[in-house]
């Protein structure tokens, strides 16, 4: 039997037809059977779920307004800050921090009924596309459990596509949710960039990073972004607005769409490009229009991700230094810069000191221009390039990943390979833009992700476009 | 060619000063970015603080908009270009009292624009240029025991962290160590009469200077906690590169700790270039933008500044340039002195007082005006004794000087040892009207020595009993005498 959605667990728990306490009891059974082996969370909260749910099934009784998501289970990433569980990044780094507040979200999430269920595993700081570089240990992909989940919202694709929570929260620095959506067959969308508050989203690189929604469809990704989508004078760079999204109309006829060269190139599987072109054929039939774009600036795009990203987190994991909270090596160091040295060499993964080093020589002086202010240039002719085609397109439509899911151990021998498979990911990041991976085909059982481009501010007709191909390529 | 800029100019010493001020915005209820108190003086450590000044993982930054209005006030006041846009950056280094190991401030490189640039403060030495304005966050505070050398830990309180601040850059204009203290104490009234920055709180007005010699290199002095220190250590710096040179020692780029207590300079780390802070745009903040609009809406809220205050003493109240120079030197003074114009027009005599009298011995004794308890009326009262001449000038002072030695808030008058008339003219003058009024007692005086008691009264009557006693006899038979030689004749 199919489980039930987020829409559906909301709307039968506000009339009386589902019980959120049994919902969330079932839900952790289910968890405990399969999560030993999916690994999909760093922490679940059973006690503190199944008093949220009974506080709901009160305030239904009591005949209180219930919330959009009420009763709903929900898994969220283990770098958003809840409130009294502790978040990690899965880094040894913040093992024991526990956040004396809720992110923005999570608030918001918990004001709409929603059940937080755990948080989930992830590349250290979400730095990766595997979840392999997750400090405590690495997520399997639920589709099959020798490859990996994708990253680095690894964790919450795994445990929506399980069924081990109704929706999650990821975020996407440069795929981070949608990597993980194509890997596992599940929905995930980047909202555009200013969208969604980031207070309590600890950060990576601060400019390209957004949360947004993993779900098992379209309707609930619409309805997880009409509950976190709205202004938080928290977020200097937040311009949301409370809107509901669940409206979309999922009409193609006079659709235009464009597809980018760019995203059928070298590397790409040709099972992935032909899935892609199936279904783009498919909204050619209704009427779309569609017609190739060539993106030229987007060969530069990993570049200057990777430039701009790194130099961000070298200053942003700065404050690590085991001085006031989490991991602290206490083996008296004698003076300051040898205890945060030494909690630093501890603390950190490979990758994530391998990303703080190269950050921090972008940002050096005499290479400042050369590298970051070079990046920034890019990213600004990336943004034109995008505003031309947008010009043109309603929206760009590409493989989200350029291939399925590796299998585990395949990447981290060859970090260049996993760099170059955020190619089509991370322009979307540069630009801001809102984008969205929904399922579409497989290729020897593992899924393949569509990607879905709009201009910012957008996700309604995203997510219209993404419903429709949802509907027809079932 | 300005003097002692560039060249080798003051006492062919090439002597190059410049300054960097930094400005808590105390006038601020809350910090720069988040809304914890800005008044963490006196609380308990690690208690004024909150997830977002201590930098916990995943707190943002929010701009406090009236830091903006602060620092447009003062670019204002220091005749500055402001900014259309301007942005923060992050100014990266390892250092315990900063939470987050970065901080938010601003820059003018690699595309970053300050709060305002280029404008200039009047000195009696010249006009000082200001380089640039900026708005940055205050680190939080470490404690030693014993000095930060031998210390064998530190002790952090993130009370201060956060605090808006704004640094105020010179250009090296400072032609010596006294002109800098001068520029110092102009700074401070200009920003404590557009309400900003009240420099009386310890630790609101903080100063680095940078000195060099010979075109030498650059050395940065820092912990200079006052303006009378930052005179101090830069005499100290003089001397310390006029030995070297003539030792012939070549001096690195370093910086030095100016310690208080021994009123040395002591090495805090030298500097092989630039310490390379990796300056790049705070992605957490948006740009501030500052419309004409802004800026005339400010402008037109701008009380009125130190120099016009001067200018409007001397015309309406008609005291020297020096006077009012002094006066306007300090906010607090200059409004006393003003309230106490208002409760009796003596402006010249009450100038002087404050000016000279006033603030020669809270500088002499180490105290400041808040020690001054009485009240600008009551003040005003004694000056109105003097000008009815029922009190002395010179008695007016130690009464004066007694109340703020004792922290009084009023005036003790009458009392023999403070009230006294003892200037010899005034005494004489009441002498001289008794005789007058008297002469059956004066010619019987000349041979009855009661009649002299019956003088000695009237005189005291006349000056309200306040007479000094023996001068007052004195003077009786200095009278006596002249009166009696003509009618020898
Ligand atoms: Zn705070």
């Amino acid at each position: 039997m199919k489980a039930k959605s987020a829409w559906e667990i909301a709307e039968g728990t506000r009339d009386g037809s589902i019980s959120p306490v049994e919902t969330v009891e079932a839900l952790f059974e289910r968890i405990g059977e399969h999560d030993i082996e999916i690994k999909a969370f760093i922490t679940t909260t059973k006690k503190l779920a199944i008093e949220q749910a009974k506080e709901i099934e009160k305030k239904r009784k009591a005949k209180q307004k219930l919330g959009r998501l009420a009763g709903v289970p929900i898994a969220v990433k283990d770098n958003i800050c809840t409130q009294g569980i502790e978040t990690t990044c899965a880094s040894k780094i913040l093992r024991g921090f526990i956040p004396p507040y809720d992110a923005t979200v999570v608030k918001m999430l918990k004001e709409e009924g929603a059940i937080i269920v755990g948080k989930t595993n992830m590349d250290e700081f979400g730095m990766g596309s595997t979840t392999e570089f997750s400090a405590f240990f690495p997520t399997r992909n639920p589709r099959n459990t020798s490859y990996v989940p994708g990253g680095s919202s690894g964790g919450s694709a795994a445990a929506v596509a399980k069924e081990l929570a109704s929706a999650a929260l990821g975020t996407d620095t440069g795929g981070s949710i949608r990597c993980p959506s194509a890997f596992c067959g599940v929905v995930g969308l980047k909202p555009t960039y200013g969208l969604v508050s980031r207070y309590g989203l600890i950060a990576y690189a601060n400019s390209l990073e957004q949360i947004g929604p993993i779900t098992r469809d379209v309707r609930d990704s619409s309805l997880m972004l009409s509950c976190i989508a709205a202004h938080d004078p928290m977020d200097s760079t937040n311009v949301g607005e409370k809107k509901d999204y669940t409206k979309f109309r999922d009409d193609v006829s006079r659709l235009k769409i464009g597809v980018p060269k760019q995203y059928f190139g070298e590397g790409t599987q040709k099972a992935v490009s032909d899935a892609i072109w199936r279904a783009l054929k498919k909204l050619e039939d209704e009427g779309a229009t569609i017609e190739e774009v060539d993106l030229k600036t987007v060969e530069y795009a990993l570049a200057s991700y990777y430039i701009i990203a790194m130099s961000e987190a070298s200053s942003n994991l700065a404050r690590y230094d085991g001085l006031r909270y989490g991991f602290q090596e206490s083996s008296g160091a004698r003076n300051w810069s040898t205890l945060f040295s030494k909690d630093r060499k501890i603390g950190f993964g490979f990758e994530v000191k391998k990303r703080i080093i190269l950050g921090t020589f972008a940002l050096s002086a005499g290479y400042f221009d050369a590298y970051y202010l070079k990046a920034q240039m890019v990213r600004s002719l990336i943004i034109q390039d995008f505003e031309k085609a947008f010009k043109k397109f309603d929206v760009l439509i590409g493989p989200t990943m350029p291939t399925t899911a590796f299998k585990l151990g395949e990447k981290t021998v060859d970090p260049l390979a996993m760099y170059m498979s955020d190619c089509d990911t991370v322009p979307a990041n540069l630009a801001g833009i809102p984008a969205i991976s929904i399922p579409c085909g497989s290729s020897n059982g593992l899924p393949i992700g569509m990607q879905i481009m709009a201009p910012s501010f957008e996700e309604e007709r995203l997510l219209g476009v993404a419903g429709f191909c949802e509907r027809e390529l079932a | 060619m300005r003097k002692g800029v560039g060249l080798i100019g003051v006492d062919g010493l090439g002597l190059k000063i410049g300054l960097e001020v930094h400005c808590q915005l105390t006038v601020l209820n809350t910090k720069l970015f988040c809304s914890c108190s800005s008044n963490y003086r006196g609380t308990e450590p690690n208690t004024n603080i909150c997830e977002i000044c201590t930098g916990l993982p995943g707190t943002l930054p929010v701009l406090n908009e009236k830091a903006v209005e602060a620092a447009t006030k003062i670019a204002l006041a220091l005749n500055c270009k402001i900014a259309e846009t301007a942005n923060f950056f992050r100014k990266n280094y390892f250092y315990p009292d900063l939470p987050k190991n970065f901080q938010i401030t601003q820059y003018d490189k690699a595309g970053g624009v300050a709060i305002a640039k280029e404008g200039q403060i009047g000195t009696s030495d010249g006009s000082i240029r200001i380089r640039r304005i900026q708005l940055e966050e205050d680190p939080g505070k470490l404690s030693y025991e014993g000095t930060i050398v031998s210390s064998p830990f530190a002790l952090v309180d993130y009370n201060r962290a956060g605090v808006a601040l704004v640094e105020i850059v010179t250009e090296p204009d400072l032609k010596s160590p006294k002109n800098a203290r001068e520029f110092l104490q102009k700074l401070r009234s200009i920003l404590e009469h557009i309400g900003v920055c009240d420099g009386s709180l310890e630790g609101a007005m903080r100063c680095d200077a940078n000195i060099s010699l010979f075109g030498g290199k650059r050395v940065e002095v820092k912990n200079i906690s006052s303006f009378k220190e930052v005179e101090r250590a830069l005499n100290f710096e003089i001397t310390r590169q006029k030995t070297m040179a003539k030792a012939a020692k070549a001096e690195g780029m370093e910086t030095r700790h100016w310690d208080e207590v021994r009123r040395v300079t002591v090495t805090l780390r030298v500097k092989e270039s630039e310490e390379d802070y990796r300056y790049f745009p705070e992605p957490d903040l948006v740009p501030i933008t500052i419309s004409k609009n802004y800026i005339s809406k400010v402008k037109a809220r701008m009380p009125e500044l130190p120099d016009k205050r001067k200018e409007r003493f001397v015309r309406d109240y008609k005291v020297s340039e020096e006077i009012a120079s002094v006066l306007v030197g300090e906010k607090q003074i200059a409004d006393f002195f003003e309230a106490c114009v208002k409760s009796y027009t003596a402006p010249r005599l009450l100038g002087s007082w404050l000016a000279i009298d006033i603030i020669g011995y809270l500088n002499r004794s180490e105290k400041t005006f808040a020690d001054i308890k009485f009240s600008p009326n009551n003040l005003a009262e004694i000056a109105k004794l003097v000008e009815q001449k029922q009190i002395t000038d010179s008695g007016a002072k130690t009464i004066i000087i007694k109340a703020i030695e004792q922290g009084k808030s009023r005036f003790e008058i009458g009392k023999k040892e403070e009230g006294a008339i003892t200037d010899e003219k005034m005494v004489m003058n009441a002498v001289k009207m008794v005789f007058g009024a008297n002469r059956k007692a004066v010619e019987d005086a000349k041979s009855d020595p009661n009649a002299i008691n019956f003088l000695m009264g009237q005189v005291m009557k006349a000056t309200k009993g306040r007479a000094d006693h023996s001068l007052a006899r004195k003077l009786i038979q200095v009278e006596l005498l002249a009166v009696q030689e003509p009618s020898r004749k």
